[in-house]
């Protein structure tokens, strides 16, 4: 499952980050790393950019981004 | 005895408390500066302690130092070139995983560097306990705690980065990254092929050159043309084929993998320093972020946001804005009357004075912009801003951050123009720049109301709409353009940080406002002084030998001949052809040429050209300007015109500031006017054509 198609309040583990190389740094930079935990904590009202919860600091990225990035849920809290 | 020398630099990511660390280090002596070709600030503050004279260097805030954003290059060639005594890390505590990737590049880079551990009290409350010591004797690294903003701890970490200074430079193999084999492998035999083919003096440590070109690092690979010469190719040859089998090995590049590595790593020193069990931010920030990026409340919540810091500098700045306006007059009274009449007169108090009065009158609204603008910032609400409007500046191919600069520009283009520091991304800078002039400032509204009053009457107030609608408009538009044809390629990544939301100081928001309004006042006082001056003296030559004027009536009749036959004047009817087919005289033309300078004089020239008198002037331009000739569709075009065509002089200033580049400014300057005569071309003709 792609990292964009999870909802608000689920949580879930990276399994593989894709994309051109750049981005896929930055976002690896971030502490966006495979299998670390992350928490969706919502989209934006527009439904784009959406915020996560990684490595205790919360980043946002754009759905397209977050379409490179493959995860696999482990949890749903909340809603 | 003889005082010594240290140099500081302060290193950290952004939001990681570096600059209220800076500020309460260094207090009020600092000199902002830009790093040499780029426009990023730079900031330097000098102290005295222990005996030192200590230079305190404050380096743009970064996550990593891969050179990819013009702040990362900035830094690291700061450290590689300039070699500072020591860097200091300043390290948020309450997120120490995150910023150990940073803290860990900056020991791969083999200077010396001391951790600040600081917002300790934030770690704390949050659960969190860090064991410095062990964090320290891993990584061989001195580490000092602090809480910046009360100003703990900061003695003790001159103290330690004294010290270090003083200390030889021991990071032992043992302490530096592990990769993985393979990795290791690789970097030991391009180190060897670097030791065999370098000489000693090759400035930087070979094992950082071999990871760095093992991660196909462009600045390091051109650096180590440069100063190498041909060796260098035989090792560029050799990391290329290193690079191809860790790739093979790994399936993907290794660039990547170390990475992923250098995390691998960090996530083992957190298990040993540090222990917590929560793992999601349960705190205000949290709470608040429920309220201010909520699906139906965050807009509204940022439309009043917005609404207020307008309300704001243009209510509470037209206070200020009246005594600086009297304080010009009395000036200008009071050096009329020292003066002889005549032409040194005339410069000082129509052109010097009256010029740089028009400018100065701004500095209320821009120092309560910018002071709006640095509370957004340090409270951290401007990523919330670019959260929520990301989507809608991504249409235009801009990043949310954008949006504020823009809005700015309704007030003024200036404040706007410096405004896009904020942007990370330099294309995201130019293009903002380019397109912000669009919006229509408030300088023009005097235009459009003396038009519309005139020719629109009853729907005056429809018709300004309109023209403020059609700057939007051509914004999107031409952004769009930009995007596609100009400033082309990958929209730079949008991942960004949404820091926890931060009670600001007031010292750091006086820091923030002054430093940007200084430079207002500084560059474009310069700017405006001779372009005032300029004006002045192409509108007053050659001089008109003008009979006595006995009445008013004549007085009015003689500025208007010498405005005729100044040079000015004759430029205007020079240029007259290009503007006839938009509809617009020789005087509207010379009118335009004077509102390069600042849109306001547009007015008061077209009150000179079109020989208005009275006591209430604008009645009497009114007048005039229906007398001469000018239709409801002319007038029309000319407010398009005034909207689109050159920013003034002060923007101007700024853009060649800003974008560092005479090849933009001139750029913009030829762009702006080609579209507002397009524009006011198809407007006039195509009302004409409609018989209008």
């Amino acid at each position: 499952m792609r990292l964009n198609e999870m909802r608000e309040g689920q949580s879930g583990k990276i399994v593989r980050i894709g994309g051109e190389s750049k981005l896929r740094r930055r976002i690896l930079e971030m502490g966006l790393t495979r299998n670390s935990e992350i928490y969706i904590e919502k989209y934006a009202p527009l439904k784009d950019p959406l915020e996560l919860v990684v490595r205790g600091s919360h980043i946002s990225l754009r759905v397209n981004e977050a379409a490179e990035i493959d995860v696999e849920l482990t949890g749903q809290t909340g809603m | 005895m003889e005082k010594k020398q240290l140099r500081i630099a302060l290193a950290g990511n952004p939001n990681s408390g570096k600059t209220t660390t800076f500020n309460n280090l260094t207090g009020t002596r600092q000199k902002v500066g830009n790093w040499p070709g780029v426009t990023v600030e730079k900031k330097e503050g000098d102290i005295h302690k222990f005996g030192y004279d200590i230079k305190i260097i404050d380096l743009p805030g970064t996550y990593s130092l891969t050179p990819f954003s013009i702040e990362e290059i900035v830094a690291r060639d700061f450290i590689l070139d300039e070699n500072p005594d020591v860097v200091i890390d300043i390290i948020d505590a309450s997120n120490l995983e995150r910023n150990l990737y940073l803290a860990n590049q900056l020991r791969e880079l083999d200077c010396k560097v001391l951790f600040a551990l600081n917002m300790a009290d934030v770690a704390r409350s949050r659960g969190l306990k860090i064991d410095a010591e062990k964090l320290s004797s891993l990584l061989g690294v001195p580490v000092v705690f602090t809480v910046g903003n009360k100003n703990e701890g900061l003695d003790d970490l001159l103290k330690a980065a004294v010290d270090l200074a003083n200390s030889p430079l021991v990071i032992s193999e043992e302490r530096k990254t592990r990769y993985s084999k393979e990795i290791e492998d690789a970097i030991s035999e391009l180190k060897d092929t670097i030791r065999n083919h370098i000489d000693p003096a090759f400035p930087y440590n070979p094992r950082w050159t071999s990871v760095k070109l093992l991660e196909n690092d462009e600045i390091v690979k051109k650096r180590l043309e440069e100063k190498a010469g041909p060796p260098g190719k035989v090792i560029l040859a050799k990391a290329e084929t290193l690079r191809g089998r860790l790739a093979k090995f790994f399936n993907d590049d290794p660039e990547i993998i170390m990475t992923d590595e250098r995390y691998g790593f960090i996530a083992g020193i957190i298990k040993e320093v540090q222990s917590s069990s929560t793992r999601q931010r349960v705190d205000i920030s949290r709470n608040i972020d429920l309220v201010l990026t909520n699906r139906f409340l965050g807009f509204p919540i940022f439309i009043f946001f917005i609404w207020a810091m307008f309300q704001t500098t243009f209510t509470l700045g037209a206070y200020p804005m009246e005594w600086i306006d009297a304080g010009v007059g009395l000036l200008s009274g009071f050096v009329a009357s020292l003066l002889p009449a005549g032409l040194v007169k005339d410069l000082i108090v129509d052109g010097m004075i009256a010029g740089v009065g028009s400018i100065i009158i701004f500095l209320p609204n821009i120092l309560i912009l910018f002071f709006c603008i640095a509370l957004f910032e340090d409270t951290g609400y401007m990523a919330r801003a670019a959260f929520l409007m990301d989507k809608i500046m991504h249409l235009i191919g801009l990043h949310g951050k954008s949006f504020i600069p823009m809005l700015m520009g309704f007030g003024c283009s200036v404040p706007a123009i410096i405004a896009t520091r904020s942007l990370e991304s330099r294309k995201d800078r130019i293009l903002t720049i380019l397109i912000t002039p669009f919006m229509s400032c408030s300088a023009r509204l005097p235009v459009y109301i003396v038009l519309a009053g005139t020719f629109f009457a009853a729907h005056a107030g429809t018709v300004i709409f309109c023209i403020y609608l059609f700057g939007i408009v051509m914004a999107i538009v031409t952004g769009r353009l930009f995007r596609t044809a100009l400033l082309r390629g990958e929209d730079a990544p949008f991942v960004m940080e949404l820091p926890p939301y931060r009670v600001p100081m007031m010292k750091n928001l006086m820091i923030h406002m002054w430093d940007r309004s200084r430079m207002f006042l500084k560059k474009m006082g310069g700017i405006i002084l001779v372009g005032s001056i300029v004006i002045w003296a192409l509108s007053n030559f050659p001089r008109y030998d003008a009979p006595a004027a006995l009445t008013p009536e004549m007085a009015v009749r003689n500025a208007a001949v010498q405005a005729e036959n100044s040079y000015i004047g004759r430029l205007g009817k020079t240029i007259e052809p290009f503007f006839a087919p938009i509809g617009i005289d020789w005087r509207g033309s010379v009118a335009l040429l004077t509102g390069f300078v600042a849109k306001e004089i547009v007015v008061s020239t077209m009150g000179v050209l079109y020989a208005a008198k009275g006591d209430d002037e604008s009645d009497a331009l009114r007048s005039a300007l229906r007398n001469s000739g000018m239709t409801p569709l002319s007038a029309l075009s000319m407010m398009i015109f005034v909207l689109l065509y050159v920013p003034c002089l002060a923007t101007i200033g700024a853009i060649t500031r800003e974008t560092g580049s005479v090849k933009w400014t001139l750029f913009n300057i030829a762009f702006t006017t080609g579209v507002a005569w397009s524009m006011s071309f198809l407007v006039y003709q195509g009302g004409r054509l409609f018989g209008f």
